[in-house]
């Protein structure tokens, strides 16, 4: 009963969606403004419909149905309750459910906002939004369904994946999939306006706010991500180059690249088509990503080609991506610009090198990723490339981005300002310089570390210096340092959010320069009160304890004293948990940490153990930490650029309505 | 006495006794778990999802670890270790693809190609250096700025500019 | 502002705008050929599997030590045409396999006199312990590793154990995922033997 209404919602809203885009068309074709009204309501009544739908699946998981599949998959009756509802995401029906679930917010939101300045970009929208929702309703009703029965019903169900049932891990997808979602809204309104012939930067600027916060959400995916694969994965790292992690990280470098550029249009009108061609990157990148993320399919080609969703996901990018080619072409009279770039040092120059080298990066990752595929699909042999390959490639990429993102600011529009840029990069030039001679004194020799810190510390030096010339010139007028402070970052949260965003990377650029390059392990065989020495610490393995633990757990848990030059400083646990239903293991790292270093302990579990003797992993990594808290430093950084900020609206409308009016700006 | 040293001697010969019959647990000693994790850690488990083997937790993959220790102790290098899984496995397993092949052409050949063509692009979009000056479509000489490419103003910009008439900023 | 702008500019703009065009041409050219490629090859790889009713891959393989085929050291799939074939797929870590591996080799005693070949193949495994496994089970046919997985590639196998039936013919009858049953084994031997 509860699974056929769940069904028949989602039946519904597949057929809204196709009403939406039929009624969007219809009107605007006939000029009829009533259809495209009521196409516009469609998108708020397949909310409610896929919402609807979710409530079912969720209403099952509690109710330990395991009549419907997807319930007996990924639950189980032990199961605590809030995994239960996060169950909703643990398969890959229920994900893609709870994609449309999202689409179908963010779609409805975007269409119920206030369009009178853009009333004609409004019924190609719907059509473009609709399209999106028409093909994830087809797929999550038709082919991955999540109410789909059992003929016979078990007593109980698989339980959810362990890997699943940990915080970070249950935050993660969720994050993920906002990212994904809130990109579709930039395209959608990229795609109006090229339908419109409406090529000025208004869609632009009435959806900055949703790319930066697709952008805030697909980088919060993507450091929880990494974050949870450290701190439960077990391998002592946080990106090991997987096609999965890989899949969610190039839609983020296409939109970062896009968010920088779009200022170049804003400002000089300049670049339109290739804005246009990388919204529709970014947007043809979620739609794989998403598809990568959750099948698995790297894999296997075959396996791919042989289920049924891949084809329709490779046809649905590829529609996509002629249609948006189509337009593009169609309009490109409309989408050149009389103005061209005049100096190699300028701001334009400069964010088209940033443009430059984070689309290096996306081919690289691009090909690397998916070089298992081209080679198995071409000669049958699957390829693969490792992290090393990944890093030897990306690393001078990353440096030289991070040397421009210290020099970018000092440049200006139009001009040369190779002049002020030497002026202004003297000092820290210099300091920078000695500071990295004291690190060679102190003993740093491998070249690569000492380059990085001095990008680093020369980047950093700049950019901190231009929230020290910001709120200097405050000063003079007579405020004081904090109010001069947050009253330019208030009144340009854009720029200096920015800034900040960068000094969050630079903080995390450190950790992983510290991580990458310095990280010492080992592994080793130890009885009760025999230690081993990693560093300047010294562990001591005490005894190892097995115990029930909730659900069907049974958890194995070391206890090991870590001694720093003689002092007892921490007790650690590195654990093992079994799950003796699906006998699935996992490891769990207990370590210590501090600004200079984690000391990282791992129950090796597959060496015998005995209540007195274990094996032992143990990583030392440098300035971890640090990674860490550049990226709060990132985050809060994109929050204070996201953030609505009331004047800056006031001005936008003023814009918009010069514009609306044919007044020459 | 005597008796004492006999015992010695019967104990140090059963453990002279015990070297030679043991010489394999011996020498498994002598290869460390971090000698094996070097090598494994650049080989990927054939039948796991993008798992090196110094972290693979099936059986699988220890079979392999032995493996790696075994030939490890008589002697092979590096080298020729990963010579060998790329042989049985198939070279998809090595972290470190040689460059041949397949390989060859999607790994160094194609970012080449793409680079130079992003290198292209990049000049055509420079191509302003070059034509401007002596055009006379924009009004004014070189240094000012005409005003049909002045940048245009966005909310940063006006207040920017508010900045500035008050105070020495830098836009 | 710039979408009033309908007609291309003149004089040296529309040098550039033609150049546009081409690049754009290109740009597009290019795409879509990289995008018919790919549909290319995932359809092709749909044509071609290795399942029932499909001609088996051929492959080479270099037998282990005492497991031998008709005395050679190594052989060819096409050398056993005329002969009913059952490739079965197994490694020494499979715990799995173990329940099937009696049942094969008896089943193997039994149509040892007729034209059957029973193949195993050791899938990504250590060939010390791939012998100590057929020794274990007093396994007596034909036994050879799958070199650099180019065999179960080749048949795209799913894990192990996995076997598949292939008739005189050398178009493959039935591929059994798992471990196989006595009516299975049986039951399609005896098909193929009377095929012909």
């Amino acid at each position: 009963m509860i699974a056929d209404i769940g069904y028949f919602a989602l039946v519904f809203a597949f057929l809204t969606a196709i009403y939406s885009a039929v009624a969007a068309w219809h009107g605007n074709r006939t000029g009829q403004p009533a259809w495209v009204e009521s196409a516009r309501n469609a998108t708020i009544a397949i909310f409610f419909l896929v919402l609807l739908a979710a409530i079912m699946i969720i209403v099952s998981l509690l109710r330990d149905d395991f009549s419907i599949e997807y319930v007996w998959r990924v639950s189980s009756r032990e199961m605590p309750t809030y995994l239960k509802v996060t169950a909703l995401w643990g398969g890959q029906a229920g994900s893609l459910l709870f994609w449309n679930l999202l689409l179908s917010i963010f779609t409805a939101a975007a269409m119920m906002r206030k369009w009178d300045k853009q009333r004609d970009l409004m019924p190609y929208a719907l059509i473009v939004g609709s399209l999106t929702q028409i093909f994830f309703l087809f797929i999550t009703t038709f082919v991955e369904n999540p109410f789909a029965r059992l003929a016979a019903v078990p007593a109980d169900g698989n339980g959810l994946n362990p890997l699943l049932r940990h915080p970070g891990m249950i935050i993660h997808p969720p994050m993920l999939y906002l990212g994904f979602v809130a990109f579709t809204v930039p395209y959608t309104f990229a795609m109006a306006a090229l339908m419109a012939n409406k090529l000025d930067d208004t869609w632009i600027t009435s959806t900055r706010r949703w790319t930066l916060v697709a952008w805030l959400f697909l980088s919060l995916g993507l450091i929880l991500g990494g974050r949870w694969a450290y701190d439960v994965l077990g391998w002592g790292g946080y990106w090991g180059w997987d096609p999965v992690e890989n899949a969610s990280l190039m839609p983020w470098l296409a939109g970062t690249a896009f968010l920088h550029s779009v200022m170049i249009q804003e400002k000089r009108d300049m670049f339109k088509t290739w804005n246009m061609f990388l919204i529709i990157l970014t947007y043809s990148l979620v739609i794989l990503g998403t598809f990568v993320v959750r099948s698995g399919v790297i894999s296997s080609v075959h396996s791919f080609a042989q289920s049924a969703i891949g084809p329709l996901f490779f046809g649905f990018i590829a529609f996509m991506f002629l249609l948006s080619a189509y337009w593009v072409t169609k309009r490109r009279a409309g989408l050149t610009s009389e103005n061209s770039i005049h100096s190699y040092f300028s701001r334009e120059a400069a964010f088209l090198y940033n443009n430059f080298l984070i689309i290096a990066i996306l081919a690289i990752v691009f090909l690397f990723t998916y070089y298992p595929i081209i080679s198995e699909l071409f000669t049958g042999e699957k390829g693969f490339v490792g992290p090393p390959v990944y890093e030897r490639a990306l690393a001078p990429l990353f440096a030289l981005l991070l040397l421009l993102m210290g020099v970018a600011p000092l440049t200006m529009w139009y001009r040369s300002s190779l002049k002020r840029i030497e002026v202004a990069a003297r000092w820290p030039a210099l300091a920078t310089t000695i500071f990295v001679g004291i690190l060679y004194a102190l003993g740093i020799h491998q070249w690569a570390a000492l380059l990085g810190f001095w990008i680093v510390g020369f980047s950093g030096l700049l950019t901190l210096l231009e929230f020290w010339k910001g709120t200097r010139a405050r000063m003079r007028r007579g405020e004081k340092l904090l109010p001069a402070y947050s009253n330019m970052l208030s009144r340009n949260r854009r720029r200096y959010g920015g800034y900040w965003i960068h000094i969050g990377v630079l903080v995390m650029a450190i950790g992983v320069i510290g991580s990458a390059l310095f990280q010492q392990e080992t592994q080793i065989r130890l009885q009760s009160g025999e230690s081993v020495s990693l560093g300047d610490y010294e562990m001591v393995f005490n005894q190892v304890e097995r115990y029930p633990g909730a659900d069907d757990l049974v958890i194995t848990e070391a206890t090991v004293d870590l001694y720093q030059n003689g002092t007892l400083v921490r007790t650690l646990h590195p654990r093992t948990e079994l799950y003796t239903r699906t006998m699935q293991p996992m490891t769990i790292p207990n370590a210590r940490s501090t600004i200079t270093e984690d000391f990282y302990v791992l129950l090796v579990a597959w060496e015998p153990l005995s209540p007195n003797e274990a094996t032992f992993r143990i990583y030392l990594n440098p300035l971890i930490n640090w990674l860490w808290a550049g990226a709060i430093i990132f985050i809060i950084g994109t929050l204070v650029a996201a953030w609505p900020d009331p004047r800056e609206e006031r001005i936008l409308a003023a814009q918009a309505r010069e514009s609306m009016l044919g007044v020459a700006d | 006495m005597l008796k004492r040293n006999r015992v010695w001697l019967i104990v140090a010969l059963l453990l002279l006794i015990s070297a030679a019959v043991f010489p394999v647990a011996a020498q498994d000693q002598t290869v460390t778990d971090d000698e094996v994790n070097e090598v494994a850690g650049e080989i990927y488990c054939p039948v796991c999802e993008n798992t090196p083997l110094d972290v693979c937790q099936t059986q699988a993959c220890a079979d392999w670890r032995e493996l790696i220790r075994t030939k490890l102790a008589s002697g092979e290098t590096d080298q020729q270790i990963y010579d060998y899984f790329a042989r049985q496995y198939g070279e998809g397993v090595l972290a470190n693809p040689p460059s041949r092949g397949v390989s060859l052409v999607v790994l160094w050949v194609l970012p080449v190609v793409l680079l130079l063509i992003g290198a292209l692009f990049f000049a055509r979009f420079m191509r302003g250096l070059r034509g401007d000056e002596a055009q006379t479509a924009t009004a004014g000489p070189a240094p000012a700025m005409p005003p049909s490419a002045a940048p245009k103003a966005t909310g940063d910009d006006y207040l920017a500019r508010v900045e500035e008439e008050l105070g020495k900023t830098n836009e | 502002m710039s979408d009033m702008t309908q007609t291309p500019p003149v004089t040296a703009e529309t040098g550039r705008s033609s150049r546009i065009s081409w690049t754009s041409i290109a740009l597009w050219g290019a795409v879509i050929g990289l995008l018919a490629l790919l549909g290319w090859g995932l359809m092709r790889t749909n044509a071609t599997r290795p399942e029932a009713g499909q001609p088996a891959p051929g492959f080479d393989v270099e037998f282990f030590n005492g497991y031998e085929w008709q005395g050679k050291q190594a052989a060819d799939l096409d050398e056993m045409r005329g002969k009913v074939v059952v490739l079965n797929f197994w490694a020494s870590w499979c715990v799995e396999c173990r329940l099937e591996a009696d049942l094969i080799e008896q089943s193997w005693r039994q149509y040892a006199d007729q034209d059957v070949v029973f193949l195993g193949v050791a899938y990504a495994d250590v060939e010390p312990n791939s012998i100590a496994y057929l020794k274990d089970f007093g396994i007596t046919y034909p036994n050879a590793p799958d070199l650099g997985t180019d065999i179960s590639d080749m048949y795209e196998i799913t894990g192990v154990p996995e076997t598949f039936f292939i008739g005189k013919d050398g178009v493959i009858e039935h591929v059994q995922i798992g471990p196989l049953s006595q009516a299975t084994l049986n039951g399609v031997i005896q098909q193929l033997l009377q095929e012909g």
